[in-house]
């Protein structure tokens, strides 16, 4: 088990951000990498700007504390991050290497949990999954890695002392999780309204620290990210097959009629 | 050429086992000799039932004292694997509970997990997962490499559930061993929202609402056409996220995948995020008042027309019958 120290100087918080591909620009697949384009605006994932600001809010009721990111890209990308240091983050670890293009959710855990383990938070935050690969598996698997606690898809999170109250996500409402700090925590998108960044947040953000790191800094071997490290290859990539467009039709006041038919038809009514 | 076995995570709600569970063990006995299951509680409860769809064996931890699942099943199966042996496979529902088990698993393990899949591919040995990407334009065919344990993790409805007429599973216990500080947080309440009529995941017609809808009041008209159908009531993301409706509406990638035989979006642009969940309905009805929008190259029927010109008046014709 990894051990985390306390601190004196209030909460300490790491936030888990991805800097993704803008979802409002088209994805694609580079054929001859097999990995996501990071070509074209790179920016904070929308996901993770509800840990960013989960973890702000839990700072200030702390009455005080800083908020780290940490953060994972193969090509030094920092735009992203300096939108999460502008909404009010203290700094950032940032782990830039060319070797871990292609790494997996498993692979990108263990970089994580060596970063955040330099920072010995209180608490450390992330998405529930990220807008681009969405795997949902990298909480728990930095919890695991850490010899952490952790509780998945979060509505809202309390600091109670040295332990955390969560409201966690079901199938069918929610349900109440105690459990003592530090923990990795997951937060659902849409809990909290992040802030966003003012004027003076984003000039202060240019010159807030964001350490750069390789992998062998965090003592990892090249082995244990990228394709290398993944235990899975890409065989195939194919478009699936596309559902026709069916008739569409201009409401010109009796558009629910067409409805109505299109309902009888099925005889669903 | 089958597998010899695969390893099934059973999950049960309010004594039900999840139709997920069902629909992996109908895929995991098509592609495996032997198909056992997994289950964080008393074995009993669930032998009958998983047998009856094809598995032989249920590994039960019994009751986990309201600790949350993923750190006790993970140590669990991390701690049968080590004395008997790994399985060809092991697959887990894109749940709550089956993401937190796979995780840990996969870190104890140092295994890979092919995530989102729809699909599994077994040729030999050799096993591939397809998963859709980029609003489910794209397939992705990843196979498994290396020697690790292989962990997939399958989304909802990718495949039909049906019973082989087996008899009960037996129970065989699965020994948790000391997870020390991993094991330490305990739920201490649970609470349901209550929801009336069918189930979002397992209704024949679902009505959903979005953005186009303008304010959270206007989601009353989704409400009553639902009622007038005998439909569930779903939402998109931008309307959970806004707080118009509780998450568990969510429909959508991040929500609950559902297939029912009508869909019907009213003012849903159709974000990727929302066709995953939806792009399998038998047929889609979209209203959205903006003909550019994506979920009309996907509708079967598309109203370009302002919901709160069209939907009143389709719920007086409804009601009028």
């Amino acid at each position: 088990m990894m051990r985390l120290a306390q601190h004196n100087s209030g909460m300490h918080v790491v936030v888990c951000v991805k800097q993704i591909p803008d979802p409002a620009e088209p994805g694609s697949l580079d054929p001859a990498t097999k990995t996501l384009k990071r070509t074209g605006n790179i920016i904070l994932d929308e996901s993770d700007s509800y840990g960013v600001e989960m973890a702000l809010q839990l700072v200030t009721n702390a009455g005080g504390g800083t908020v780290s990111l940490v953060s994972m890209a193969p090509g030094g990308e920092t735009k992203g991050l300096r939108t999460a240091l502008a909404m009010g983050a203290s700094d950032a670890i940032l782990v830039s290497d060319p070797a871990l293009s292609g790494t997996d959710a498993l692979g990108t855990a263990k970089v994580l949990a060596a970063a955040i383990a330099r920072k010995s938070p209180d608490l450390v935050l992330t998405a529930t999954e990220s807008s681009d690969g969405y795997t949902g598996t990298v909480p728990s698997q930095i919890a695991e890695l850490m010899g952490l606690p952790s509780v998945t898809f979060a509505k809202s999170i309390e600091i109670d002392g040295s332990s955390v109250n969560v409201r966690r996500q079901t199938e069918s409402g929610y349900e109440e999780v105690t459990c003592p700090l530090p923990a990795v925590v997951s937060v659902t998108a849409g809990v909290v309204e992040p802030r966003y960044p003012s004027f003076k947040g984003i000039m202060a953000a240019k010159s807030k620290p964001v350490e750069v790191l390789t992998v062998a800094d965090l003592g990892l071997s090249a082995s244990d990210v990228g394709w290398a490290g993944g235990g899975q290859e890409i065989v195939e990539i194919a478009a699936a097959e596309a559902r026709e467009a069916g008739r569409v039709v201009e409401d010109e006041g009796e558009g629910f009629a067409e409805i109505v038919t299109f309902l009888e038809n099925l005889k669903v009514i | 050429m089958a597998m010899d076995n695969v390893w099934v995570f059973a999950e049960a709600a309010d004594g039900q086992v999840k139709t997920i569970t069902l629909e992996m063990l109908a895929k995991a006995r098509e592609i495996a000799d032997e198909v056992s299951c997994f289950f964080a509680g008393d074995g009993d409860d669930v032998a009958e039932i998983l047998g009856e769809h094809g598995a032989s064996t249920v590994f039960a931890t019994g009751d986990l004292d309201n600790a949350l699942v993923g750190p006790p099943v993970a140590a669990a199966l991390a701690a049968k694997i080590e004395a008997d042996g790994a399985p060809d496979l092991i697959m887990f529902g894109t749940t709550y509970d089956g993401r937190d088990v796979a995780g840990r698993l996969s870190a104890k393990l140092g295994a890979p997990v092919i995530t989102n899949v729809v699909d599994l591919v077994v040729d030999g040995d050799a096993v591939a997962g397809v998963e859709p990407v980029f609003g489910g334009t794209t397939n992705v065919t990843t196979r498994f490499t290396g020697d690790a344990v292989k962990i997939v993790l399958i989304r909802p409805k990718s495949f039909a559930a049906e019973p082989a007429g087996g008899s009960a599973a037996d129970v065989e216990d699965l020994d948790v061993p000391d997870l020390g500080n991993t094991g330490t947080a305990t739920v201490t309440a649970r609470l349901v929202e209550e929801t009336s009529g069918p189930k979002l995941e397992e209704a024949a017609i679902v009505v959903s609402g979005g953005r186009g809808l303008g304010e959270a009041s206007k989601y009353e008209m989704v409400e009553r056409l639902a009622k007038l159908l005998k439909a569930a009531p779903g939402a998109s993301r931008a309307i959970v996220d806004a707080g118009w409706v509780p998450y568990s509406y969510q429909v959508g990638q991040t929500g609950k995948v559902v297939k029912p035989t009508v869909y019907v979006a009213c003012g849903i642009s159709g974000a990727t995020q929302h066709m995953v969940g939806m792009k399998g309905a038998k047929y889609i009805i979209a209203i959205n008042k903006d003909k550019e929008a994506p979920i009309f190259s996907i509708a079967d029927l598309g109203i370009v027309g302002d919901v709160h010109k069209v939907m009143p008046k389709l719920i007086e014709a409804l009601e009028g019958r």
